[in-house]
């Protein structure tokens, strides 16, 4: 590089150096141009790959993780492992599948511990606050509790059970008289760990866990629910709040917002509207 | 001069081939241990070392993070932990003491690659290429990472960096990323000598800004020695940083090779049949009888 002054010297050399410099410029730019739109196309993580406890929102995570590998390797159960070039996942970045290897959810965390860059969150302390991803009962149709069957395995492994996974009661009509019990997935308590898709008895389960953005709607910002704001009211907010008459046959009462249905004192189960 | 087979023939000739391949060996030996070190957890149960270049913690204490990788991270706005930060300045202190491109020669496994592309070349006799790739071209690509690491918000390089995939993928799985490797070699055996450690690779480009202070250096200290059989230029990966040390005594340029692009590779050492060079530091670079000027050298 010593020798550009003493190229300068002359005219004809500037110019080359001049044009030598331009070609040399134009083609990282057009490198450049290529990678960049490389790297966007890469953030976008397939629906089957999730990312450890705490990992960085995946913009974020992309630009935060080196791709060393420590959290695979402090993995007690050899969840994680590092996407190789081919798999639709930034190569070299840390993801498990949940249908093959589901977190185990240890207490200690020590794929975050192991972490050295922050791309998974050292904030997170409580494997319980993970939000890894979102399991969403995708498929109603071959799901064997809605067919009025009692599997309850995604609710019965689900470790967070309860809260996570409920089983929700509901009138089953094939056979009018039977209940059939939902798994319903409650986003508050869903650590996105993917024991559920992993154990779902299915050829392909019926209960996935999804990247966090794809699974989770969200209402419109100046939505309000009523009963919630007239519960924060005291009041009702329009006036006034005219007392629902109910005209059922003798030996019924219908407690609102409690028991429900009620036939001669003992409860009985309703369809919630 | 009589011609010669190969680059080091002479030395081979005259000191046997264990002393004309020392420093070679010797990386070998670096590279491979390094490697192995990594490999041990994995292949053997014996965790060492866990990570890779990237990231890397030994013995559960030691932990050393790539600096160039962490730069871009900045770039893409990520807020730095300490870990890596703490990892990265020890690996910063360790290349500006041992040669910022000494992590090229002596640690990157691309290197094995490419050395290989570049013998291979030699013995074939594969000429030409390079006239339109330039050896600033890796500075460019190193701008650009950290540019498009800025527009993107990502580590940019890391998506197609062959150095990491390569070291990466022998120790967690290749995947495809064996075809960026071919890549990089059959660049390097067809298109242009080191293409791709020479020219392109913004890594290199890197540690070559870290080596501009760095201590250790090749020096021609025994210049006057020199027959102009010009087995070092043959060999030498970055043959553009000799002149100035070897030729330069009668403009009084000192006899320390300071380039930040000579990667401390010492195949100069190996092959030179007269010992003109050895490793010295970037201080003992003074030059024996009347010393000239910078003003007067350039005019």
């Amino acid at each position: 590089m010593g020798s550009v002054g003493e190229k300068l010297k002359s005219p004809v050399s500037r110019r080359q150096f001049l044009i030598d410099t331009t070609q040399t410029v134009g083609g990282v730019a057009l490198l450049g141009l290529g990678l960049f739109h490389y790297a966007g196309s890469q953030a976008s993580l397939p629906a089957d790959a999730i990312r450890p406890p705490g990992a960085l929102a995946e913009k974020e995570f992309l630009g935060a993780c080196v791709r060393c590998g420590l959290c695979v390797r402090d993995c007690p159960y050899d969840t994680l492992s590092l996407a190789k070039l081919g798999r639709n996942v930034a190569t070299g970045s840390p993801y498990f599948t949940a249908r093959k290897v589901p977190c185990e959810m240890c207490d200690d965390i020590p794929c975050v511990k192991a972490c050295p860059t922050g791309a998974l969150d050292p904030g997170l302390t409580k494997i319980d606050d993970a939000r890894m991803g979102l399991a969403v009962l995708i498929d109603q149709e071959t799901c064997l509790n809605y067919l009025g069957l009692r599997c309850d395995v995604c609710y019965r492994v689900c470790p967070v059970i309860d809260k996570a996974i409920s089983l929700e009661p509901r009138h089953n009509p094939r056979t009018g008289k039977h209940t059939m019990f939902i798994p319903v997935v409650h986003s508050d308590h869903c650590t996105g760990c993917g024991k559920c898709e992993r154990s779902c008895v299915l050829e392909q389960a019926a209960i996935k866990v999804f990247p966090y953005h794809l699974a989770k709607g969200e209402l419109g910002h100046h939505y309000r629910l009523g009963w919630e704001e007239k519960q924060k009211a005291g009041d009702s907010l329009v006036s006034p709040d005219t007392e629902h008459k109910y005209n059922l046959p003798e030996g019924f009462e219908y407690e609102h917002g409690g028991r429900g249905l009620i036939r001669d004192g003992a409860m009985q189960p309703e369809k919630q509207k | 001069m009589s011609q010669q087979p190969y680059p080091g023939a002479r030395a081979r000739e005259e000191r046997g081939w264990l002393l004309a391949n020392r420093w070679l060996l010797a990386r070998r030996f670096s590279q491979l241990g390094i490697l192995i070190l990594f490999l041990l957890g994995p292949l053997g149960g014996i965790w060492l070392v866990t990570g890779n270049l990237n990231s890397s913690l030994t013995l559960g204490v030691l932990p050393l993070s790539d600096p160039y990788v962490l730069l871009q991270s900045f770039f893409a706005g990520h807020q730095l932990v300490s870990t890596a930060l703490v990892g990265a300045v020890i690996v910063v202190g360790f290349y500006l003491l041992v040669g910022g491109r000494a992590y090229c020669s002596w640690v990157c496994p691309v290197n094995m690659v490419t050395d290989a592309a570049a013998m291979l070349r030699q013995r074939l006799g594969i000429k030409g290429g390079g006239t339109r790739l330039r050896r600033v071209t890796r500075y460019w690509i190193l701008a650009m990472t950290l540019l498009v690491s800025l527009a993107s918000g990502t580590i940019a390089w890391e998506f197609v960096n062959p150095v990491s995939m390569f070291h990466r993928g022998l120790i967690f799985g290749i995947g495809l990323a064996w075809t960026i490797i071919a890549a990089v070699f059959l660049l390097d055996l067809f298109v242009s000598r080191y293409a791709w450690c020479g020219h392109l690779c913004p890594v290199g480009a890197f540690y070559s800004l870290l080596g501009k202070y760095s201590l250790v250096r090749v020096s021609a200290a025994a210049r006057d020695r020199c027959d102009d059989c010009m087995d070092c230029f043959q060999i030498c990966p970055e043959p553009q940083v000799i002149p100035p040390a070897l030729r330069g005594a009668e403009k009084g340029v000192g006899p320390v090779i300071l380039s930040p692009n000579c990667t401390n590779c010492g195949r100069c050492i190996d092959v030179c049949s007269k010992n003109v060079f050895g490793f010295s530091t970037r201080f003992n670079n003074s030059t024996p009888g009347g010393v000239m000027s910078r003003t007067e050298v350039a005019s």
